[in-house]
C-alpha cells in the first residue's frame, strides 16, 4: 500500500508535467487547428536559458521568472516570424513548419550547451517529506504545487479578465471577434507566448529528474501529446486531467506488471489510450466540433 | 490530347536518364538514388492515405518495419529467394493496414495521427521482444543477391533497376488507381464524407482498403529496403523514420503522384547537403531548408510546379476562352 501511494503521488509529479505541456499543445491547437511539434524543444530551449542563469549566479526563483518571461516574448516573436507567413498554407504544412522549428531548437540547443547531460537544481529541499510510512520526494510535491498554481493562473486569467475573454473568442469564432475589434492575430501570438511559458514551466520542473540535455522534452512531449488526445484536444481541463492520468498510469504499470518493466510500459501507456479513444473517439472530455459543409 | 505527348515524351527521358544512371555514378551515388526509389515508393502509400484521403499517418515507418522484417525473415530463417518475399511482405501489410484501419475508422485527424504514432513506437519495441525472430537489437545480416539470368551487373546495379522496376509498376498502378473510379470516391471522402456517402460511396470500405494499399505500398518499399541495405534493426524504423516519411510527403506535394519523387529525393539529399554547409549543426540548417521551402511553396514542390505550369500556360494562351480544368479541382488541399 505504501508503495502504491508512494508511486500515485510520484505518477501524479510526473503527470503534472505532462499536464503542462499538453496544455501548451491544447492552446495552440484550439487557436489555430494546429499541432505544434515545436513545444516541448521550445520549452528544452527555455530550461537551459535558466540554467545558464543559475550558472551566471543568479537565484534561482529570479531566474525562473526571468525564463517565463523570456519564453513568453520567444513565443510571441516565432508565432509572428516564423508561423504567420504560413497561417493561410494548408494545416500539414503548418505542421512541418513546427517541425523545421523542432530540429532547429534541438541543434542550436547541442550547439550551443553541447550534448553533456547537465544537472539542473531543485527549488526543494532534498531532504523527503514523510507522512506516516511512506516518503515522497520534495522536489515531486512541490511541482505538483507548482503545476496547480500555474493552473489556477490561467483558469482566472481566461475566465475573469477582459483579455482572456478576447483570447478564446479569437480562437473561438475568429471573424466575428476581428468585426467586434479584437486584434485577432495579436490574440494568436499571445496564445504562443503563453504556450512557451507552459512549456517552460514543464522544461524547469522535469530537468531536475531527468538531467538536462538537447533530447529532455522528446519523452514528455510524446506522453503530452497522449495526455491531451486523452483528454481530448478541445478541453483545456481534459488536458491536464489526461496529463494526471498518462502520468499515474504510466508509473503504476510500470511498477506492477512485471513483463513489461520500464522497458515497454511507454507503449502499454499507449496502447491503454488508444483503447479509451476507441471507445471515445474524441478524447475523455472532447466534443465534436461539427462544421457546416 | 496534344498536352500528353510533350508529357510522354518527357516521361521517356526520365526514363531514359534513370536507366543511364547507374553506369555513370559511383556504387555509393547508385546506391542514394535506388535510397531515394525506396522512399518514394513509401511516399506515395502515405500520400495516398494522407494526401487523396485526408487520413493523418504518423506511423508509417511501422509498415515500413513490418516489410522489411517480414523480408529479411523469410530469407533468413527459411531461405526464401528475396523476389518472393516483396509481394509477400506487400499482401501482409495490405491486411495489416486493412486490418489497423477498421478500428482507426472511428478515429479522426489528430486521433488517428495519435493511434498511428504510438503504432509507430510501439514497432521496434516489439521488434525486440520477439529475439528469437527478429534477432533482437543486433538485427539481421542478410546478403545482396547478385544479378540473375547472367546479366553483367553488380549488386548495387542489380538492385537499382530491381527497385526502379518496382516503382514504375507502382506509380503506374497508383496513378491508374488514383485517376479513376476509386481515386474519385477517395478524394471525395476526403472532401466531404458525408457527401461521399450521400452519393453512395461505401465510406468505411473505401477508408479501410486505402490504409491497406498505402501499408501495402510502404511495405513493399520497406522489404526492398532489407535487400538493398542487407542489413535490418529495430532502431532504423523508429518514430523519425514516420516522421520523414511524412515531410517527405508534404514537401513533395500532397495528392500528387510526381510528388513523391520530389518528396524522397528531399528527404534523401537535404540533409546531406545540410551536413556539407555545417557540421556543427546539420539538423538546424535542414530545419531552415523545411521552413523555407514550405514559405517558398506552401502545396509541396508538385503544387509549385503546378501552379508554374498553369501561370506560363494562361499568359501562353491568355485570351483562350476556356480555362481548362484541373487548376483549380486539383490544386492540392491538405487536412
Amino acid at each position: 500500500m505504501d508503495i502504491f501511494v508512494q508511486q500515485v503521488v510520484s505518477g501524479l509529479a510526473t503527470g503534472g508535467i505532462y499536464a503542462s505541456l499538453a496544455l501548451a499543445l491544447v492552446m495552440i491547437y484550439q487557436a489555430t487547428d494546429v499541432v505544434s511539434f515545436t513545444q516541448g524543444e521550445m520549452a528544452m530551449f527555455s530550461t537551459y536559458l535558466c540554467w545558464t542563469m543559475l550558472n551566471a549566479g543568479v537565484p534561482y526563483w529570479v531566474a525562473f521568472l526571468a525564463t517565463l518571461a523570456l519564453s513568453f516574448v520567444g513565443g510571441i516573436v516565432i508565432q509572428r516570424v516564423i508561423i504567420r507567413p504560413v497561417e493561410q498554407a494548408p494545416i500539414l504544412t503548418i505542421v512541418i513548419v513546427t517541425l523545421g522549428l523542432l530540429v532547429i531548437f534541438n541543434s542550436l540547443a547541442g550547439w550551443i550547451w553541447t550534448y553533456v547531460q547537465k544537472p539542473f537544481p531543485s527549488p526543494f529541499p532534498s531532504k523527503p517529506l514523510r507522512a506516516g510510512n511512506v516518503f515522497f520526494s520534495a522536489h515531486d510535491i512541490g511541482a505538483i504545487g507548482i503545476t496547480l498554481v500555474v493552473l489556477l493562473c490561467i483558469y482566472v486569467f481566461f475566465r475573469f479578465t477582459p483579455l482572456g475573454l478576447a483570447m478564446r473568442a479569437a480562437a473561438h469564432n475568429p471573424v466575428s471577434s476581428r468585426l467586434v475589434g479584437i486584434r485577432v492575430g495579436w490574440m494568436l501570438a499571445l496564445g504562443w507566448g503563453l504556450a512557451a511559458v507552459f512549456g517552460a514551466v514543464a522544461g524547469m520542473m522535469v530537468a531536475p529528474n531527468l538531467t538536462l540535455e538537447p533530447n529532455l522534452m522528446g519523452g514528455v512531449q510524446i506522453y503530452a501529446f497522449a495526455a491531451a488526445t486523452l483528454g481530448g484536444f478541445t478541453s483545456p481541463g481534459g488536458a491536464v486531467l489526461g496529463g494526471f492520468i498518462v502520468g499515474v498510469v504510466e508509473n503504476l504499470v510500470g511498477t506492477y506488471v512485471s513483463f513489461i518493466g520500464t522497458e515497454l510500459k511507454f507503449t502499454v501507456a499507449l496502447a491503454l489510450i488508444i483503447v479509451v479513444l476507441l471507445v471515445k473517439p474524441t478524447g475523455l472530455f472532447g466534443t465534436t466540433v461539427v462544421k457546416r459543409v | 490530347m496534344t498536352s500528353r505527348l510533350p508529357r510522354l515524351l518527357g516521361l521517356l527521358a526520365l526514363a531514359g536518364v534513370a536507366c543511364a544512371l547507374p553506369f555513370f555514378l559511383t556504387n555509393f551515388r547508385l546506391f542514394q538514388f535506388t535510397q531515394v526509389y525506396i522512399y518514394a515508393i513509401a511516399i506515395l502509400g502515405l500520400n495516398m492515405l494522407t494526401g487523396y484521403n485526408g487520413q493523418f499517418s504518423l506511423g508509417h515507418g511501422a509498415f515500413y518495419a513490418i516489410g522489411a522484417y517480414v523480408s529479411a525473415i523469410m530469407m533468413d530463417r527459411w531461405n526464401v529467394h528475396y523476389a518472393w518475399t516483396i509481394p509477400v511482405a506487400g499482401v501482409l501489410c495490405l491486411v495489416v493496414g486493412f486490418l489497423f484501419g477498421l478500428p482507426a475508422l472511428r478515429l479522426e485527424g489528430l486521433y488517428l495521427a495519435l493511434a498511428t504514432f504510438s503504432l509507430a513506437l510501439a514497432v521496434p519495441q516489439i521488434l525486440k521482444y520477439f529475439e528469437h525472430w527478429t534477432g533482437g537489437s543486433q538485427g539481421l545480416v542478410l546478403n545482396k543477391p547478385n544479378a540473375p539470368f547472367g546479366l553483367k551487373l553488380n549488386p548495387d546495379q542489380w538492385l537499382y533497376f530491381l527497385t526502379l522496376a518496382v516503382l514504375v509498376l507502382l506509380f503506374w498502378l497508383g496513378a491508374n488507381l488514383m485517376r479513376g473510379r476509386v481515386g474519385r470516391a477517395v478524394v471525395a471522402i476526403r472532401d466531404n464524407h458525408i457527401a461521399a456517402e450521400a452519393m453512395g460511396v461505401n465510406t468505411s470500405l473505401y477508408k479501410s482498403l486505402v490504409f491497406g494499399v498505402s501499408a501495402a505500398y510502404t511495405g513493399v518499399a520497406g522489404a526492398l529496403s532489407a535487400s538493398v541495405i542487407a542489413y535490418v534493426a529495430p532502431d532504423s524504423f523508429n518514430v523519425f523514420l514516420s516522421i520523414t516519411l511524412l515531410i517527405g510527403a508534404v514537401i513533395g506535394g500532397m495528392a500528387s503522384i510526381s510528388g513523391a519523387i520530389f518528396g524522397a529525393l528531399f528527404i534523401q539529399f537535404v540533409p546531406n547537403w545540410a551536413q556539407d554547409i555545417s557540421k556543427a549543426a546539420p539538423w538546424a540548417i535542414f530545419g531552415v531548408f523545411l521552413i523555407v521551402f514550405m514559405y517558398v511553396m506552401p502545396f509541396g514542390i508538385a503544387g509549385a510546379i503546378r501552379l508554374l505550369w498553369i501561370r506560363t500556360r494562361r499568359s501562353r494562351v491568355a485570351l483562350s476562352p476556356e480555362p481548362r480544368e484541373t487548376a483549380a479541382t486539383q490544386a492540392p488541399r491538405a487536412t
